[in-house]
């Protein structure tokens, strides 16, 4: 498996991930190397392996439907960098 | 060129828990902004999610409502993407092994035929917070309440054919999620939100077109109209030779129009990996079955329930099950009158026009069924005639008591004392010699057209309270 340039780029405008043009090169690079290892592991026959989400073998503990949290509004507001009538302030976003 | 419409419909449905999907927040509509967001739901570092038992819980009994398959073994996925109201940078949901499978459920048409139609999945994710746009000096203000509501994403197969299609399959799901107790379904709210997919097709052709995507569609009404909207927008792209863009619009009641939602949106990509913070989910048997065994009567069964028991027609028996607190006010009425028949024509033509003119829900209804049924019993044992009965009615609306209370206080009590119907009977015969002549030369025929008229002058004389049964049998040995 191979990667191209124009897909590192894309990769990193879906991850907001900035890479300086003079740096993807090398940063293609970089992952076509962590790629094929991947490649390695793909020769593997895994016909009869089912698919595998976490590596624990554990199932996950379910919790009892009550609000356990209180307000705690004021001291997450004190560290966000603005906020006004109880909102969080951002860049402008606009469908 | 005739095109045949391919729509699939995706309903977000907000499940009616305490708390947050992933967090002890609570899910209170209406709060003070931000005021129900916990360190989980705002993302700071180091949180972790632990699943609410309720969700799943509620997910399961629509599964089984719809006689799907439930995951045994269902997982949670990260679906990637940046917006300020979506803290982690990514929701949790599910891709691969989705809590509901295949199942299907019965929808209702207006003329009362009925079709099934397929659902292809269901599964269980977290809500966004949300995005104000206004006033904020060129900034966007974030409130992160709705953040880790928990949903239920609900897939139609792509088996719906049109706008009225698709407004009774959101009807008949509206009906049986609120049957189920599993949401509120105020759609006004957001509790019931709509995506719908929507492609052409040529008639008598199988292969389906290119699909657009309306985002966000959240009533009744704009469904039908949006659908309506891009069913014609679409035709008429293709029918001047033109291609259909895939793309995501959104519709604008105002202009009542669909419009591109995202001009330079990188194509859907969100990149799914299992959550490596939630293990799977494992649901046995015993579960299931516990949980099938505490269903409700759901909406189809009830209907047929209700022709078969009560002697109801189809339309009536729609209507009456619509709502899971409607026909549970109707069965209270029939069990304390005893007449299922009137009770049923009590609750669809006077209660339920009442509720629209004050545009109120039959949770707050005023006239409670076991005196709605006091009532009927009042007509059924001819204490009242039907025509005073809703006269009382009205009375029991504006809270002015009990059926008995308010014939006892108005004195509405039907006349059926055969001395006192004669004293009026004589005074309209009296007063009315030039028609008595008539009714006397007049052959037998028009005997029974005139006659009405003295009926009528009894009725109006005794302000509607005479029995009117009586007061035939009266006139008919007096007119000799």
């Amino acid at each position: 498996m191979s990667i191209e340039q124009n897909e590192i780029t894309k990769i990193a405008e879906l991850a907001r991930i900035r890479i300086a043009g003079e740096e993807i090169g090398q940063v293609t690079e970089r992952i076509a190397e962590i790629l094929q290892m991947v490649d390695q592991l793909q020769a593997v026959d895994t016909t009869n392996v089912e698919p595998m989400a976490n590596p624990l073998d554990a199932t996950q503990q379910l919790r009892p439907d009550v609000v356990t949290e209180k307000n705690r509004r004021e001291a997450f507001q004190a560290i966000a960098p603005a906020v006004e009538n109880g909102l969080y302030l951002v860049p402008k976003v606009i469908e | 060129m005739q095109w045949e419409p391919v729509i699939g419909l995706e309903v977000h449905l907000q499940l009616a828990t305490q708390s947050k999907i992933f967090s002890g927040s609570p899910t209170t509509f209406g709060a003070e902004p931000n005021t129900q967001a916990s360190a989980v739901d705002l993302a700071m570092p180091g949180m972790l999610p632990v699943l609410n038992e309720q969700a799943v819980s509620f997910a399961v009994q629509f599964g089984l409502g719809i006689g799907a398959e439930i995951g045994k073994r269902s997982i949670f996925d990260r679906k990637n993407y940046f917006y300020p109201d979506l803290p982690k940078g990514y929701q949790i949901s599910q891709f691969e092994a989705p809590i509901v499978g295949k199942g299907s459920f019965e929808i209702l048409m207006e003329d009362g035929s009925s079709r099934k139609i397929g659902i292809t999945r269901a599964h269980l994710e977290e809500d966004a917070g949300k995005s104000l746009h206004e006033d904020f000096h060129g900034q966007s203000g974030i409130d992160l309440n709705r953040a880790g509501t928990p949903l239920l994403e609900i897939v139609s197969e792509p088996e719906i054919r049109n706008a009225a299609e698709a407004v009774a399959y959101l009807k008949a799901l509206h009906s049986l999620v609120t049957y189920l107790g599993i949401s509120d379904g105020n759609m006004a709210e957001g509790s019931m939100r709509c995506d719908v997919n929507i492609s052409l097709r040529r008639v008598g052709t199988e292969e389906l077109g290119t699909r657009a995507e309306i985002k966000n569609v959240n009533s009744f009404r704009f469904v039908e109209k949006a659908i309506r909207h891009e069913i014609e927008r679409q035709a008429d792209i293709l029918d001047d030779g033109g291609r259909v863009v895939q793309e995501t619009r959104l519709y604008d009641a105002d202009r009542d129009e669909t419009r591109p939602m995202r001009s330079k949106e990188v194509a859907n990509d969100y990149r799914y990996f299992p959550e490596p913070d939630l293990l799977p989910v494992v649901i046995d048997d015993a579960y299931i079955e516990a949980i099938r065994s505490q269903l409700p009567e759901l909406p189809a069964d009830k209907r047929l329930r209700f022709t078969e028991q009560y002697g109801l027609n189809k339309y009536d028996a729609n209507v009456l099950s619509d709502s899971r607190a409607l026909a549970d006010y109707f069965e209270a009425v029939v069990a304390d009158c005893g007449d299922a028949k009137i009770a049923a024509n009590w609750v669809q033509v006077e209660l339920l026009g009442q509720l629209n003119r004050d545009e109120r829900s039959i949770e707050q209804c005023p006239v409670s069924a076991a005196d709605l049924g006091a009532l009927i019993s009042r007509i059924l044992d001819k204490s009242i005639s039907g025509k005073i009965a809703k006269q009382v009615f009205e009375a029991m609306w504006q809270g002015e008591g009990s059926a008995d209370d308010i014939i006892a206080a108005k004195g509405l009590q039907q006349v059926s004392d055969s001395g006192a119907l004669e004293v009026i009977v004589d005074e309209v015969l009296g007063a009315n010699a030039a028609q008595v002549q008539q009714y006397l030369d007049a052959d037998e025929a028009k005997r029974k057209k005139l006659v009405g008229f003295f009926v009528g002058q009894v009725m109006k004389l005794s302000k509607g309270q005479a029995n009117p049964q009586m007061v035939n049998e009266l006139l008919a040995k007096k007119l000799v």
